[in-house]
């Protein structure tokens, strides 16, 4: 039997303002707030309400037969809770149906997997906590902004825990192979791969209206023929798309809602299904392990990075971003963290593309590639100098790295620390009975606030390591990163364990950065 | 094919745009090898290329007079003794009446543009009557508004298509504030042209709405640029990354906008230490920039060399690490051409032609002086920038050849010929593939 997997994209940028260089240093607020505004009002109006609230019908209509999956850049999810929250609640409103997956991504929708590892696992991190927030389902199949890929990126994946990615189906590297099975990370086995029919999913999102294209006007009978007449054994179409194309790609006029609502039913009729990611990894085995040494993302013909890393100018706008990666994670300030997210995101650089494709690109404002580097580099050298005031410049960019490893493995520790407290707990609760009710159930509902404060004090006198030795200081920053580092990486890689005493020594000149 | 062309000047002897253009738009089509050119000068020096027939209008008679072959065959410059007298045959009027007539019976030019430069324009005309009568052509065709007369008079007499090709229009030189006399003599020309060939879709924006011309009649015919002389070549680049030069080079006058420029530097060293400002060019304007940069208190910041000429330009270029022409109006200018073809990244007011057919520039409107600062301060802090417009830069230079431009006008003179009128529209569908 075929199934159909329904992926959509939601994500919008942030955009930037006009920043001169004369503003660097003295306005350190960088969003074209009106431009947000209308915007993602804009986009919700014209396409997500109207599509969500037809999927909703849908899920009504076919019960669990239909099935959608889709991913939320975090920056569009913030966006969205200001400016458009009715967006938010249909999704919880489709999220209770049970028939919508929702997937991992990076926060930012930036380039993240390419330039830092640790950058893009706290991001990854980040959005699968905002949307169990939001949703109440924590996501197990990751896809990465603009469906980037590669070996590497999927081994990744695997180790952060996911069982599954979605990528691009590229002519270039599956040649001969077809995108309708599912296949594994060359790196690792245990990832499955979606592959994206471009094809099938190009015919609604880039060509439904076109009139000059031959199968112009396109009804859902005749699609789903097309997917019945697949060869037998080829099994999965992936649908991967932005949510943009039913409704701004594809106008509503175009009666693309209708098309999509009456998809279902001509499926039905050929025995077609609706599966989500995961529900297709879990019961489908990979056929094959699908090597993808160079990046590839669902972008322009060349489905490659050239868009956003093509020319010298996006090149270093990416290095000079990414340089500062271990201050920006070492940091606590939120705004720069913020701000972080939302420079991050790839739209940034593709504005900055010369490419011969991009003649008649959407430029947002800028005039040329030029324009939007000369701008981004602006904001940029503004960000750097907030982010390098934060620590004293004279702290080497290494020594930070080590800094913050220690400061990660310190969380590891009170992590264990927190354990081996609730433990000892448990057991003082057995043996004092009379306080039992109110210490159980502490450490049971696992309520951070509840547990903070104890390990807190604790593990300062209780723990005589030789590297907390000095801690009474540094207390603070160890604090409030813990809690986060709880979710992060169980164990912690064995080439970063040396670091943790190197640190140590000067411990002293570094102890009151943070505090500043 | 047989052209009779007009023009004010032509290399070796430059006065400014013109005679480049003029020689890069002559050569094209002589590339072609079956256009014939005659080109007619005030006064030729008698150095030129040989690839066309120059006729010297200094020595075309209006007046019969006596002259010995042996006599007059040494004083030739440009055409040649025999050419004299078949002229001479074709006198139409008598013109004894007229001052400054010399033995041979024709009126001298000063050449450039001297005080009396309406007078020469009129006998630039009368002497183009008797060249209309003598010369075999099919077409014609006028460069810059001093021989639209010329064009206009050869046309009546000869009944051939007149093609004007309009440099620059006087509302660019004049921020709007147009000399009368000199408007109705443009008028005039494009009025009775078949086709009115602009430098730019700006200037043909011009000749349509100030001019009242039928844009049908009208096509934007971009200039090129010549590759690069060995010689020049040669000149090593003396950039240096601790300190680095912004450069304004052309005549400092209204029309060029030297105070946009001056006041983008005020904006930049207000931030930057390591930046010079450089002000390539003499003119009116050249002592209140003086006065504003010492007002200002960036005058240790802010040179002013004086006019550059022949190789000094490319050495300048050579040297700058940002180039800017903040042009009020510039028809074409083809300064930043020659500024990329040394690696030398452009910014460019939107109100220059060049911008249409360039990528890769920056282009900022002349009174954004904001946007301005910030190109060259990002030009400056932004080696990839500065890269990626350099390199990028001299390979769309390269592409811009005056043989194109050749190929263009060749389809032009196709139509004109063909069927004595023109049609932008069908120009356009036939020159598309000219890349």
């Amino acid at each position: 039997m075929k199934t159909i997997c329904l992926y959509f994209e939601i994500h919008q940028p942030v955009h930037l303002k006009r920043y001169r260089f004369f503003d660097i240093g003295t306005d350190h607020y960088y969003y074209d707030d009106y431009e947000n505004e209308r915007a993602i009002t804009e986009t919700a109006e014209r396409s997500y309400i109207p599509s969500l609230k037809a999927m909703l019908e849908m899920t009504q209509t076919y019960g669990k037969y239909f099935k959608v999956a889709f991913s939320l850049s975090g920056v569009a999810i913030e966006l969205l809770e200001d400016y458009a929250p009715e967006v938010i609640e249909l999704l919880q409103d489709l999220s209770k149906t049970g028939c919508v997956e929702f997937l991992a991504e990076p926060y930012s929708h930036g380039l993240s997997s390419i330039a830092n590892e640790d950058v893009f696992k706290e991001e990854v991190q980040r959005q699968c906590k905002k949307i169990t927030e939001l949703f109440g389902q924590t996501p197990k199949v990751l896809r990465n902004s603009s469906l980037i890929y590669s070996d590497e990126i999927g081994n990744l994946a695997g180790m952060m825990g996911f069982n599954g990615m979605i990528a691009e189906g590229a002519k270039h590297v599956l040649g001969w192979k077809s995108p309708h099975f599912v296949y594994s990370c060359a790196h690792n086995p245990n990832v499955s791969l979606l592959l994206r029919d471009y094809k099938l999913s190009d015919d609604i999102s880039l060509r439904f209206s076109d009139s000059s294209w031959s199968e112009y006007p396109l009804m859902s009978d005749r699609y789903a023929d097309w997917i019945a007449q697949l060869p037998q054994d080829e099994q999965v179409v992936n649908l991967f798309m932005e949510l943009c194309a039913l409704g701004i790609f594809q106008p509503l006029s175009s009666n693309i809602l209708d098309f999509f609502k009456a998809l279902p039913a001509a499926c039905k009729e050929r025995g077609i299904e609706f599966a989500t990611p995961s529900e297709i990894i879990g019961k489908t085995k990979a056929v094959a392990a699908m090597d993808m040494p160079e990046y590839v993302s669902w972008n322009d013909e060349e489905r490659d990075t050239s868009c956003w890393l093509g020319n010298h100018m996006q090149r270093e706008a990416f290095h000079k971003l990414y340089q500062e990666a271990g201050r920006i994670l070492a940091c606590q300030d939120r705004r720069i963290k913020q701000d972080w997210d939302r420079i991050q995101a790839s739209n940034n650089f593709r504005f900055m593309t010369t490419k011969p494709s991009s003649v008649n690109m959407y430029r947002s404002f800028y005039d040329s590639p030029y324009d939007a580097f000369t701008n981004y580099m602006n904001i940029l050298g503004d960000f750097i100098k907030r982010v390098q005031d934060l620590f004293p410049i004279e702290v080497e960019n290494d020594e930070l790295n080590a800094l913050y490893t220690t400061i990660h493995n310190q969380g590891v520790d009170i992590e264990i620390y927190e354990k081996e407290i609730s433990s000892l707990r448990a057991r003082l609760a057995k043996l004092e009975p009379k306080a039992a009710p109110e210490k159980k159930a502490a450490p049971a509902k696992k309520e951070p606030t509840v547990k903070k404060p104890a390990p807190k004090k604790e593990p300062a006198k209780p723990v005589p390591a030789p590297k907390k030795a000095a801690p009474a200081k540094k207390a603070e920053p160890v604090k409030k990163e813990a809690p986060k580092k709880e979710v992060a990486t169980k164990a912690v890689p064995a080439k970063k364990a040396p670091a943790k005493k190197a640190p140590a020594k000067i411990a002293p000149a570094k102890k009151a950065e943070p505090k500043k | 094919m047989k052209v009779l062309m007009f023009g004010w000047e032509f290399p070796p002897k430059i006065y400014g745009g013109l005679a480049v253009a003029s020689y890069g738009i002559t050569k094209g089509l002589s590339l072609q090898g079956d256009v014939e050119t005659t080109f007619c000068l005030p006064k030729p020096t008698g150095e030129e290329e040989k690839f066309l027939n120059i006729i010297n209008m200094s020595q075309v008679p209006i007046a019969w007079r006596d002259a010995n072959y042996d006599a007059i065959k040494d004083r030739m410059i440009g055409h040649t003794a025999e050419d004299y007298f078949r002229f001479r045959d074709h006198i139409y009027a008598d013109f004894n009446y007229m001052q400054g007539l010399d033995d041979l019976g024709c009126m001298q030019f000063a050449g450039g543009y001297p005080g009396n430069l309406h007078d020469e324009i009129n006998n630039f005309s009368i002497i183009a009557g008797v060249l209309a009568r003598s010369e075999q052509f099919d077409l014609i065709h006028a460069h810059d508004w001093l021989t639209y007369p010329a064009g206009v008079h050869a046309k009546m007499v000869s009944g051939k298509p007149l093609c004007i090709h309009v440099h620059a229009t006087d509302f660019d030189r004049s921020r709007g504030k147009v000399n009368p006399t000199v408007y109705s003599i443009e008028k005039n020309g494009m009025d009775h042209a078949d086709c009115i060939m602009c430098v730019s879709e700006l200037t043909r924006q011009t000749v349509i709405n100030q001019y009242h011309q039928d844009p049908n009649k009208c096509v934007a015919m971009h200039n090129a640029v010549y590759p690069l002389s060995q010689e020049y070549l040669d000149i090593p680049e003396t950039r240096r990354p601790e300190e680095k030069v912004v450069t304004y080079l052309g005549r400092i006058t209204m029309q060029k906008g030297p105070e946009y420029f001056l006041e983008a530097a005020k904006r930049v060293l207000d931030r930057t230490h390591n930046i010079r400002f450089c002000f390539a060019g003499s003119g009116d304007m050249m002592n209140a920039m003086i006065d504003l940069a010492a007002n200002y208190g960036i005058a240790d910041r802010c040179h002013f060399p004086g006019f550059q000429r022949g190789k000094q330009v490319y050495e300048c270029y050579k040297r700058s690490d940002v180039f800017v022409m903040p042009s009020v109006s510039e028809p074409f200018g083809i300064a930043p051409l020659e500024a990329m073809q040394c690696g030398c990244p452009s910014i460019i007011s939107k109100q220059s032609g060049c911008g249409e057919i360039l990528d890769n520039v920056i282009k900022v409107d002349y009174w954004d002086i904001d946007a301005m600062a910030d190109a060259m301060y990002s030009l400056c802090t932004n080696d990839s920038l500065w890269k990626q417009l350099s390199e990028e830069g001299i390979k769309e230079v390269d592409r811009i050849t005056w043989e194109k431009v050749g190929l263009r006008i060749r389809e032009c003179y196709n139509q004109l010929c063909g069927r004595g009128w023109f049609n932008n529209g069908e120009y356009l569908n036939a020159v598309k593939d000219i890349r």
